[in-house]
């Protein structure tokens, strides 16, 4: 018998690295478009005068941090990355996870990003002094390539997130009642409007990186089963009654989105997950 | 509505006449510190240590600068999260502390001590850190420079835009807006 040898295809530790680097440093440079035509269709229909002017100073710090390489918020957060890489892709000269390391290092120095991490959390909080370590969810894929994303996530959003082990029997209205609960709780702190990520499902660690990734999905794209995105309508439109408004100072915007991600569970449980992203909601993805 | 311009630090006739929801620009000095720089203040309150720097009507401003690029005075710098400060305001503002700057509404005790020691609390638009820092001109390190980002540093700050929420009267302009638009 003749072994055929895998076609693997080699992607260079360094190369990782680089777009590490690189894409920490645009997610906090520059807002996503489709924020910023959120941001700018919520002008038209936000109520309150100072919510309307809040969303054109909104605009206006985005436009001043892309033309000045400032970062959009002083907080240029924990930077969470995900990785997809694909089961024919070969790593070679280094480590995977070292050189995401490497590329958050060298994304918040030489851009003058916010080093925000702090070691042994609970007591001497030391900061690391270069923004790492990230947080590193992999995910092995078809294909020969790698997908990588930076979330740059704000501790002010991040504060808020909930968590709840819902009784099957709570049901959908269980499930809509704790995330207009955590938004509402959350109030001005999470810097509204936001986009409310939501799980639902899994187990108690799953369903929390659902509500994660969910704010991953392009600002306002429903999920694609249609009941899903009936329920993201719902809460949507539950949120915006809230009041809350742009930074919390009254108003009919409270949220710009809500995107749900869904899994399936034991019979036992409904686990429901809230991460809250602020108006920048920053990320940036590329593909090696 | 037309915002007032004024300085700080703030005298107490300023600070009477200003009411929730006035758009302020603030002009002048103002102080930043944020959680690990207030926890080491009210440590030194504890021990009976002089502050690092007269405390009595000045204005404290939350946030932790991201760094400045070689040229630039400073970085981006918004607000950060005012109630995270809460356990430890009640003190600075009995030491004398005039005004606040942050994001994000005050707990019940931090509100009525604004009352009792006639402060005001105002809010800088969060995650607009990039716009906030054009106002800020000249910044010096003033203490606890171990603390990086953290650090107290004195701000000259020209027009920096800002929205008065919690005054002498008791009011609460979160508490307002929110009761406005709410729809339930």
């Amino acid at each position: 018998m003749r072994l055929i040898a895998p076609k693997l295809r080699e992607i260079k530790a360094r190369d990782i690295a680089e777009t590490v680097a690189q894409l920490c440093q645009r997610a906090n440079f520059e807002l996503d478009e489709g924020v910023l035509a959120a941001l700018k269709s919520a002008q038209q229909t936000e109520e309150s005068p100072l919510g309307k002017e809040v969303l054109r100073q909104l605009v206006e710090n985005a436009q001043i941090a892309e033309r000045k390489n400032l970062p959009l918020c002083q907080d240029c957060g924990t930077a969470v990355i995900f990785l997809e890489v694909g089961q024919d892709v070969h790593i070679i000269e280094g480590d995977l996870y070292q050189a995401v390391n490497e590329g958050v290092r060298r994304g918040y120095t030489q851009g003058y990003l916010r080093k925000s991490m702090v070691s042994q959390p609970f007591s001497a909080r030391k900061n690391t002094k270069d923004n790492t370590p990230p947080v590193i969810h992999t995910e092995i894929v078809p294909g020969d390539r790698i997908r990588i994303i930076c979330l740059p996530k704000g501790a002010g959003s991040e504060n808020m997130s909930k968590l709840a082990m819902l009784r099957p029997g709570d049901s959908r209205e269980g499930v809509i009642d704790l995330v207009v609960r955590a938004v509402d709780e959350a109030g001005a702190n999470p810097c509204p409007p936001l986009i409310v990520g939501v799980g639902i499902g899994a187990t108690a660690d799953g369903v929390m990186l659902l509500a994660k990734k969910a704010l991953l999905r392009p600002v306002g794209k429903p999920n694609p089963d249609p009941e899903v995105a009936e329920l993201e309508k719902e809460i949507l439109a539950r949120v915006n009654k809230l009041g809350i408004g742009p930074l919390g100072l009254g108003g009919s915007t409270t949220a710009l989105a809500v995107h749900a991600e869904v899994w399936p569970t034991h019979i036992a449980c409904l686990p429901a997950a809230v991460n809250l992203q602020c108006h920048s909601a920053r990320h940036k993805e590329a593909r090696l | 509505m037309e915002a007032v311009h004024i300085t700080s630090p703030l005298d107490a006739k300023t600070v009477r006449e200003l009411k929730v929801g006035t758009p302020v620009l603030i002009s002048g000095v103002i102080y930043t510190a944020r959680d690990a720089a207030h926890r080491r203040l009210i440590e030194a309150l504890d021990n009976g240590e002089r502050l690092p720097f007269p405390i009595k009507g000045q204005t404290i401003y939350y946030t932790g600068p991201s760094p400045a690029r070689p040229g630039r005075v400073i970085g981006s710098a918004g607000p950060t999260t005012s109630g995270r400060m809460d356990m430890y305001t009640p003190r600075l503002l009995a030491a004398g502390m005039r005004a606040m700057i942050g994001k994000g509404n005050r707990s019940p005790e931090v509100r009525e001590a604004i009352q009792k020691y006639k402060a005001v609390y105002f809010v800088a638009i969060g995650g607009a850190g990039a716009l906030l820092a054009q106002s800020i001109k000249k910044v010096e390190l003033v203490a606890y420079e171990d603390l990086g980002t953290e650090a107290i540093r004195l701000l000259t700050v020209e027009n920096f835009p800002a929205i008065v929420a919690n005054d002498i009267y008791g009011e609460d302009l979160f508490e307002q807006g929110r009761a406005k638009y709410r729809r339930e």
